[in-house]
């Protein structure tokens, strides 16, 4: 954190700066001091606050010609894809926003994974993060029962069901949530208000996960404590926003690929057929972002047991800073963690395959060996490495090639000699 | 030892990827079309989708609603783009019910442009009852709505065949290769000739059911002339300012040593 003094020169900017410190935020965000060996995966951030403003502002649009009504939503998504000025564009733009948020937001965790960004002093912007990824799970869920089609009512159905697991309370839990004795009308007009509110709580937690970034400063592939604003730094401005700037755009080239050459490769077929309560499709799939938590939920035979499961599939991330005993943050200088790290990456690439194909035969074996996989990385594999692991000599600073002691101090002397 | 396992757990996944899922065993993948709409810059063959048209009218209309399609979409760009008049004319060829007038009665008028296409049938349950418990599928978005898209929907419509030794079909009931699980309750109606085709085209099956899957492509999605055109423009675009872009984050991060 900078704790420098800034005084605006105009006599207006004193005035209101001395009333609201707008003016100094401002400066702080511009000279705010980076370690200016950031890598390519570290402009994911700037990325996915494109992706949440983007799908604020068009489903901001969207709304204004959406109407939330079992009998009318379907109809309503035909009107702006048809008649509203530009509706298919801004529809497509949502609905594979909602994709390219998702695919951001796993680069993301993933590289704080990789880099140790969860740990000390770094633990509350991890947790804000989940609870960010968490809101965007729930927000996408119910952004896809809007459009009211097949995929959309039986993935609501099949997905509020599991709160109907919950032992004696269950069946009036999910009575309660549907507003209804199935998923219905009151179903689809909480969700829309639901789908809208969420963003804006996303956009709070945002500004909180920046806050808290700001305090202890970014982590960065070599994973040390730097000083700040020392010679290991950059000031954001322009270096880093020009950098996010150039990542951003190839990002947007994907994205608009998406958008205008194969906008619905990436949704299921079976939600442009109206929502039909009479009529169950074959398979029941989720966006594709939820399939690995999916597989998961489905290789548990007990239903009360799948949901658990699953839902601590994602709330065991809430206290990984504490089961990594690592004193080492990046896996750069972690040899074996490393190659776990690649494992726990293949073994989500595919639980989220087996989660798309049937939960039968070999599907379901990959799904269970996959699950267990999932929970021995955190609670085994992670403390235990932790322990037993010969780091890397690890750099003193950024910019000077002196290595520290670190956990090998001979391997450091060695290399430190040859300096 | 673990960057053993790390290959042989790469090539494991690989494998399973390469599985084929083991219910499409049955299934026969649709016939691969060369259609004009596919790829980066593919637009709609205009004689070929108003001939669609012409089939859809006077063979699909009499089962299929195209209920989010109206009479002056017939006209627009990167449609069949008919003129003016003759969309009028098509839209007056149908009787609309309108109403209610002043006093309370609902009555009957020629088309308009404005118009949304005429139903069939009042309701679902007056179409499914008329079709033997089957609702024929509103065709607006039918493309968009079936795995395979316009290559399954041309392959159902010249996939009938007898049915295969040993399969008993129901009355009403017909075998299609190419339709899931083989069976369908829809009949062929296309048959050589049925369509005298305004444009003096020869009206073989195969010629039919391509045209009236381009019809109903263009139908499902009606802005991919427009979506095509605006993408490769907002690609090029994007590309010269990354470009640029690029250019300016390497002139900035030169004046410091460190490499981007």
């Amino acid at each position: 954190m900078s704790d420098h003094e800034y005084t605006p020169k105009s006599k207006a900017g004193k005035w209101l700066n001395d009333r609201l410190p707008l003016l100094t935020l401002g400066a702080h965000l511009t000279d705010y001091p980076t370690p200016k060996n950031l890598n390519y995966w570290w402009t994911f951030g700037g990325i996915l606050t494109f992706c949440l403003i983007t799908q604020i502002v068009t489903g901001i649009v969207l709304a204004m010609h959406y109407v939330a009504h079992a009998d009318l939503a379907f109809a309503s998504v035909e009107h702006i894809m048809r008649d509203v000025n530009y509706g298919w564009l801004i529809r497509y733009i949502h609905s594979n926003g909602a994709s390219m948020f998702f695919l951001a937001v796993y680069i993301h965790i993933f590289r704080s994974l990789f880099y140790g960004s969860y740990k000390s002093p770094r633990e509350v912007i991890w947790i804000l993060g989940l609870m960010i990824y968490l809101l965007m799970m729930a927000a996408a869920f119910m952004g896809y029962v809007l459009p009211w089609g097949q995929m959309s009512f039986w993935g609501a159905t099949v997905i509020t069901n599991l709160f109907s697991a919950i032992p004696l309370v269950g069946d009036s839990i999910t009575t309660w949530l549907w507003g209804a004795y199935s998923v219905d009308n009151p179903t689809l007009n909480r969700f829309f208000s639901l789908h809208y509110l969420i963003p804006f709580l996303i956009l709070g937690l945002v500004v909180l996960h920046i806050w808290a970034l700001h305090v202890p400063g970014n982590n960065n592939p070599v994973g040390i404590d730097i000083k700040k604003p020392s010679k290991d730094t950059v000031p954001f401005h322009p270096y880093i926003t020009i950098k996010d700037a150039f990542a951003l755009l190839v990002f947007m080239i994907i994205f608009a690929g998406f958008v205008f050459f194969t906008p619905n490769v990436l949704g299921h077929s079976d939600n442009y057929i109206p929502a039909n309560p009479l009529v169950t499709p074959a398979h029941i799939v989720p966006e594709w972002y939820l399939l690995p938590f999916y597989a998961i939920l489905r290789s548990v035979p007990d239903k009360l047991g799948g949901v658990i499961l699953m839902f601590s599939a994602i709330f065991i991330l809430f206290v990984l800073p504490w089961l990594d005993t690592s004193k080492v943050r990046s896996a750069v200088f972690r040899p074996i963690y490393r190659q776990f790290f690649w494992i726990l990456v293949i073994d989500v690439l595919m639980l989220g395959y087996v989660g798309a194909m049937p939960a039968e035969g070999v599907y379901l074996v990959l799904a269970r060996v996959g699950t267990i996989y999932y929970f021995l990385h955190f609670i085994v594999v992670m403390p235990v490495v932790g322990f037993l692991e010969k780091t890397e000599p690890i750099p003193m600073s950024i910019s000077e090639p002196v290595l520290s002691g670190g956990a090998q101090p001979s391997t450091a002397r060695k290399v430190d000699d040859k300096v | 030892m673990i960057k053993y396992n790390f290959k042989f757990v790469t090539i494991f996944f690989i494998l399973i990827l390469s599985f084929k899922p083991l219910q499409s065993a049955e299934m026969v993948d649709p016939i691969k079309v060369n259609w004009s709409f596919k790829g980066l810059t593919g637009t709609f063959d205009r004689a070929s989708l108003q001939r669609g048209f012409q089939v859809y009218k006077e063979v699909c209309a009499s089962c299929h609603s195209m209920q989010y399609l109206s009479y002056r979409n017939l006209g627009e760009p990167g449609g069949p783009e008919f003129s003016e008049q003759e969309v009028k004319a098509i839209a007056a060829s149908f009787e609309i019910e309108d109403g209610p007038d002043s006093q309370g009665e609902m009555f009957t008028r020629p088309g308009r442009p404005s118009d949304k296409f005429k139903n069939p049938y009042p309701n679902v349950q007056a179409a499914a009852a008329a079709n033997g418990g089957a609702y024929p599928p509103d065709m607006s978005v039918l493309v968009k709505a079936r795995k395979g898209g316009a290559n399954y929907i041309y392959s159902v419509l010249v996939g009938y065949e007898d049915p295969p030794s040993g399969v008993v079909l129901d009355d009403g009931v017909y075998y299609n290769k190419y339709m899931v699980g083989n069976k369908i309750k829809m009949p062929n109606n296309l048959s050589d000739g049925l369509v005298e085709y305004a444009d003096g085209t020869i009206s073989t099956v195969d010629q039919m059911a391509r045209d009236v899957t381009t019809f109903l492509a263009w139908a499902a999605e009606p802005e991919l002339e427009e979506r095509h055109k605006t993408g490769v423009k907002v690609i090029i675009y994007l590309i010269l300012l990354t470009i640029l872009v690029y250019l300016s984050m390497k002139k900035i991060w030169s004046r410091i040593d460190t490499e981007i």
